[in-house]
């Protein structure tokens, strides 16, 4: 029922219904206005539900909201404003909210108590996975995902201040306001569509105009601060080191992301998150129409919504009294105040029940009356909305975050923040156990006063006249009595779990939680959490304090994982590294592979072709009998230079480069420190202290690190620069019998074998551009890699590909590339791959004894030497027209093919053209001693099992004359 | 004989504008990375001050001297948009065409760097010719300030793309909101 | 988190590579024998309390770090150069 004329007014529809709401105000609000009540089920046992809260602690007014794939699930509908077209659906109900199949869970109750899925479901342990899990998973839980992918748009950011204030009530309004004017640069965000916290709900006065008004004015005033940045919609999920903070705003604009989720770095915070309200453990407590007194008071104060026609209230603390004011105040009917301590004195127009107590409601969808014990009779009261009130929780939730504990206030029955639990933020107001709002004001005020006056500003505190009143409260958590009392609402947790948690030992709050699910749900039990807790303490007669809370956790409202990684779908999971020579090869049509982050090409079809290797066996052809061409600019080159750059080197690499000539290449690998192999690469030696080393293409990171690491951490007396120089340099490898006729049609001065010799590098001139030319292979043919600036990398591999078809060959791609350097027995991360030694590669003599190096004390451990380790082979498939493939296990040729009998396994394989039979490199226990036996190959995941001749690793011209030319 | 055509980083990506906030392609000629050697860094300050006009800038800054630039770019390195000789004084390596770089402008533009970059831009922090080695989303960058509403953003050339997708995505949404 | 990076400034933990004790700047000599080896690669102290590590700023400037911080508090005492802690 709405108290005043709504204006104007827009539709949404809840469960297909068309619901006309005011914008602004939240779904929950319209529904009550509407009459609405029953909202959705619960969890558990299909409970009808209504809403309870005002606020984003709500547990029970959960509903979906669009279809399809833009479906979201678990919306809690006191936080999602209204607005036309919008489509909301209760959740957890079929075949409808009023009529639910799974309500038969609700009489089963009596078997499905805390602990029940623990004892029930333990055997047989098959039937958990395929029977079990899957009806409950059905039964119990909340909204559903629609399984499609959502269009929806999420953000993160990042966002820096002096001073952070979280909550934008009296206390936060102020320290904001105060120190704004003191010139600190202040973040004021607040979880609401609109700031002014509790003031927004209250009819009260504040600097003799009404607090609404007052808030406007505030606002205005901040707004017009420079240094003030205003942060609506925007909750401040979690505290975490070093001043930093998560937060996670609801982006009002149409068409913006949904949801922006802020990392907020500020040098000091203050805490100004207000307090909870909690309810009462009654028998049926948890009817629609039974809500908290203080968001009763929100929704006739701030929205001019009656949750009810005929209202009680039920309390132990003044607070509830000032609900039954208002409203009556509203014009609405109060049916009547049960106040549950005996002593209080009220003069009132309506009945007041002191030192009473609800012990009964009734109404199967939504409360029609209540039985209020009072005076050693009881009575029934008819009523369609029950306000309760067990005191207020301050929100010391993020004051928790970094391992700090509340501590118990008993003037207030309510637990309080431990002082410093945060580095650097302060605490002020409702959430500091402050309960009136001149308090509020002044507290803020004074907090941002120090923390200004501590950032070195100038700070006054100029506090505006607010109504002070006390705050008394009697402790009141369980009503005595039969039925189920609810504590839990969102998780469906009774008084009883927690008696049964009680009497099976599990008398530590945290084991309690765990047994019943108590706090568990997403609301992660904000209104129920310190109920819990005080029937458990008086059940086990510990006390509250003894007892102690549950650890609280981020976030402090839920967070979705869409919101957390925001940008890191589709390319912005990775960054994506493009060769110059990228749309050359995609548009002759080269499927595209990832090799780290960059993209390379596969293959290069030809019209006709229709298989990969066919275009594979084509372009090795090349290589082995004319001329190919690839892009090699993803390999990581790194420029080393100064005084002692060839001593870094001699201490990174296993072999000597202090003794590489001007103008040669040199083959070397590195170790990492424990002796296992990182990389391989060349070093080239252009100048005195001049050197560029190249890395393999997924491993150039590591390098990098690994090379600062050794040049700033271990070896700092080394005079030496390391810098990348990657992206700098197009590289090409030009490879096959006409390579050097290739690239005399590109250079400016011609090339002989004489002068450029096999490993000799040196400057070149193309079309005027200088660049470099290196003669090494890793193909085993006559080859070289000439590198340009990246600006003329297209042009370049343009024309080099152009010449190459006129001799005969073209581009290759990379699985051309792996059947070269396989038919080679040429390495790569496949060989390489973290768990192999120089030894077991057959490069023992590649580490030189002579110098100290990264790995070399580590690479001579006798477990590393052992010539029983699995070493490198080659493998030759003996049987026709029998693959082999990589992963495969190597067995002995009459052995079962089990784990106990491994022998090694098959690290590349390919079909070798140039041989016409399929090769393979393996690491095989004793391999180099057993070139010539023949054994069993078992690849189990793709049933292959074949047999193999070992042989050396190097397949195809093993003199290495070709290379040479 | 080859004839050699020099391409931009960024193809057909720049200039790119969404919102109020635009990216041009920065475009110099040449730079060289300037890494001095043990010692050296007074006499690499004074090496340029003779050759280019402007000495070594300080950690996390820029100078320029007309067109040239000199910046910092990370431990114990700068890089300057001039050729220079510093034989036996510092590590100098050709990287024209290691970087792609552009300047992003406009009123939001503070907005759309803070949904990548983890820095505290605020111009009360971060001032005109203040530079910082940081990551934009994944990227690894080096971002200078260059004016109350402009930024320089350098990258690993074979990012350029990765850069403008990031960037346009944040442009998209910061834009989306209105002005916010 | 945020470490302050001597050269940068205090930067978010997401610029940074962490490898692990500070153990790594004290590099046996390579004839130290296998048990100052095996300390040196394998054995570390997990304290709860003050540590030394290194981490790496790698999305930033690139310098090797010494981070002294506490494990139990998080707190991060100070910082300096893995170049300056090691010559
Ligand atoms: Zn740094």
């Amino acid at each position: 029922m709405r108290l005043r004329n709504p204006g104007q007014t827009v539709t949404f529809t809840f469960d297909g219904k068309p619901v006309q709401g005011v914008p602004g105000e939240p779904v929950a609000a319209a529904l009550l206005a509407n009459g609405i009540r029953l909202m959705g089920r619960s969890f558990k046992y299909h409970r009808p539900r209504g809403v309870m809260t005002a606020g984003s602690e709500e547990p029970n007014a959960l509903v979906t909201v669009g279809r399809g794939a833009a479906q979201d699930p678990n919306i809690r509908a006191t936080v999602l404003e209204v607005s036309d077209g919008l489509e909301v659906f209760s959740q957890n109900a079929w075949p409808s909210l009023r009529h639910d199949a799974l309500a038969v869970n609700d009489l089963l109750s009596p078997f499905l108590g805390a602990g029940f899925y623990y004892k029930t479901f333990m055997w047989p342990a098959s039937f958990w996975e395929k029977l079990y899990e899957p009806v409950i998973r059905r039964a119990a839980g909340l909204g559903r995902l629609s399984g499609q992918a959502s269009a929806d748009c999420y953000e993160k950011a990042f966002a820096f201040c002096d001073l952070l204030v979280i909550g934008a009530g009296p206390a936060g309004l102020m320290a904001a306001l105060t120190a704004g004017r003191a010139g600190v640069d202040v973040i004021l965000a607040d979880e609401d569509s609109a700031m002014g916290g509790r003031l927004l709900r209250e009819v009260e006065d504040v600097d003799g105009r009404p607090a609404a008004a007052w808030v406007a004015d505030v606002l205005a005033q901040l707004r017009a601060l420079p240094n003030v940045r205003l942060m609506p919609r925007t909750t401040v999920t979690g505290a975490y080191d070093q001043g930093t903070y998560g937060a996670l705003e609801r982006v009002a604009a149409a068409g913006a992301p949904v949801e922006c989720f802020w990392r907020i770095v500020a040098k000091r915070s203050v805490l100004c998150a207000g307090a909870l309200e909690r309810p009462i453990a009654f028998p049926d407590n948890d009817r629609p129409g039974i809500m908290l007194a203080g968001a009763v008071r929100a929704y006739v104060n701030r929205w001019g919504v009656a949750p009810g026609r005929s209202v009680t209230v039920f309390g132990n603390n003044d607070d509830a009294h000032r609900t039954a004011r208002d409203l009556a105040a509203a014009g609405i009917k109060i049916a009547g105040l049960i106040d549950a301590r005996p002593d209080v004195q009220v003069t009132a127009d309506y009945p007041v029940f002191t030192g009473g107590s609800v012990t009964a409601t009734a109404g199967r969808r939504g409360l029609s009356s209540i039985t209020v014990a009072h005076q050693g009779g009881t009575r029934v009261i008819q009523t369609d909305c029950l306000a309760i009130s067990g005191g207020w929780n301050p929100s010391v939730h993020l004051t928790c975050h970094m391992n700090g504990r509340p501590r118990w206030r008993d003037d207030i029955a309510a637990f309080v923040p431990t002082p410093d639990a945060i580095p650097g933020m302060a605490v002020a107001g409702a959430c500091n156990g402050v309960f009136e709002t001149a308090g509020c004001l002044r507290e803020g005020a004074e907090v941002a006063a120090a923390i200004a006056r501590d950032l070195g500003f100038t700070a006054e505190v100029t506090l505006p006249v607010a109504e002070a009143r006390a705050y008394a409260i009697a402790p009141l958590w369980e009503i005595p009595g039969k039925g189920r009392k609810w504590v839990d609402f969102q998780n469906d947790v009774t008084t009883k779990d927690i008696a049964l948690s009680a009497q099976e030992n599990m008398r530590s709050v945290e084991h309690m939680k765990r047994y019943t699910t108590q706090g568990m749900a997403p609301d992660q039990g904000k209104s129920s959490n310190v109920l819990a807790l005080a029937v458990l303490a008086d059940l086990t007669g510990r006390g509250i304090p003894e007892t102690g809370t549950t650890t609280f956790r981020p976030p402090f409202v839920p967070v979705g994982i869409a919101a957390m990684g925001a940008g890191g779908q589709g390319k912005g999971f990775a960054p994506t590294r493009l060769m110059t020579s990228h749309h050359a090869t995609v548009a002759a049509r080269a499927p595209m592979i990832e090799a780290g982050l960059w993209y390379r090409p596969s293959y290069f079809p030809l019209e006709g072709e229709v298989s990969w290797r066919q275009s594979c066996d084509r372009e090795v052809g090349y290589a082995r009998n004319a001329v190919g061409v690839c892009d090699v600019s993803t390999l990581g080159k790194i420029d080393v230079q100064g005084p002692d750059a060839a001593a870094l080197l001699d201490f990174v690499y296993t072999n000597r480069m202090s003794t590489l000539k001007m103008g040669r290449v040199r083959y070397g690998l590195m170790l990492r420190e424990d002796g296992f192999v990182m990389d391989d690469g060349t070093a080239a030696r252009l100048g005195p202290d001049h050197f560029v080393i190249t890395t393999t293409t997924a491993a150039a990171g590591q390098v990098m690190r690994h090379m600062e690491f050794a040049s700033q951490v271990l070896r700092p007396d080394l005079d030496a620069r390391v810098l990348s120089v990657t992206d700098h340099w197009a590289q090409f490898a030009v490879a096959g019998p006409r390579a050097q006729v290739l690239l005399n049609t590109v250079l400016d001065d011609q090339i002989s074998n004489e002068d450029w010799p096999f490993m000799a590098c040196g400057t070149v001139g193309i079309g005027g551009v200088t660049g470099r030319l290196f003669r090494i292979s890793f193909s085993g043919e006559t080859a070289f890699e000439i590198a340009v600036p990246a600006r003329y990398g297209e042009s370049l591999f343009r024309q080099l590909v152009a010449q190459a078809r006129t001799l005969g060959g073209g581009p290759y791609g990379m699985e051309a590339l792996n059947v070269l350097r396989i038919e080679k027995g040429l390495l790569t991360h496949a060989e390489l791959h973290g768990r192999t030694t120089a030894f077991d590669l057959g490069l023992a003599g590649m580490v030189s004894a002579q110098k100290d190096c990264i790995g070399q004390a580590a690479a001579s451990r006798p477990g590393l030497v052992d010539p029983a380790r699995e070493r490198l082979v080659g493998l030759r498939a003996v049987e026709e027209g029998r693959r082999l493939t990589a992963g495969a296990h190597l067995f002995a040729k009459d052995a079962k093919a089990v784990t106990a009998n491994d022998q090694g396994y098959v690290t590349s394989a390919c079909y070798s053209p140039t041989l016409d039979c399929y090769l393979g490199l393996a690491f095989l226990k004793n391999g180099p001693d057993r070139h010539g036996e023949v054994i069993r190959m078992v690849d189990h995941l793709r049933g292959v099992d074949t047999l193999a001749e070992v042989c050396h690793p190097v397949f195809f011209d093993p003199e290495g004359g070709r290379a040479r030319g | 004989m080859a004839r050699l055509i020099a391409l931009g980083a960024f193809g057909d990506l720049l200039p790119l504008q969404v919102g109020d906030v635009t990216c041009t392609e920065v475009v110099r000629e040449t730079l060289f990375s300037v890494a001095p050697y043990r010692g050296q860094q007074k006499a690499v300050s004074a090496g340029l001050k003779t050759q280019l006009g402007l000495t070594l800038p300080a950690v996390g800054r820029r100078r320029a001297a007309g067109d040239v630039i000199c910046q910092w770019i990370g431990h114990d390195a700068w890089i300057v948009s001039a050729p220079v000789t510093l034989d036996g004084l510092a590590a100098v390596t050709d990287q024209s065409d290691g970087y792609a770089t552009l300047e992003i402008t406009g009123a939001s533009v503070e907005a759309v760097l803070a949904r990548l970059v983890p820095l505290d831009l605020r111009s009360a922090t971060f001032k005109v010719n203040h530079t910082a080695r940081s990551l934009l989303g994944h990227l690894p960058v080096s971002i200078t300030r260059t004016g109350p509403q402009a930024f320089e953003v350098m990258v690993m050339r074979s990012m350029a793309a990765s850069l403008v997708h990031d960037l346009q995505e944040a442009m998209t949404g910061v834009a989306a909101r209105g002005s916010a | 988190m945020r470490i302050e990076c001597p050269h940068c400034g205090e930067r978010d933990r997401r610029e940074f590579y962490y490898v692990g004790d500070a153990v790594a700047l004290a590099r046996p000599a390579p004839d130290a024998g296998p048990d100052a080896w095996d300390d040196y690669l394998h054995n570390r102290d997990n304290p709860a309390g003050d540590t030394n590590d290194l981490w790496y700023h790698e999305g930033g400037c690139g310098a090797w770090i010494v981070v002294s911080r506490n494990t139990v508090t998080h707190a991060v005492h100070r910082t300096k150069l893995a170049q300056k802690a090691a010559s």
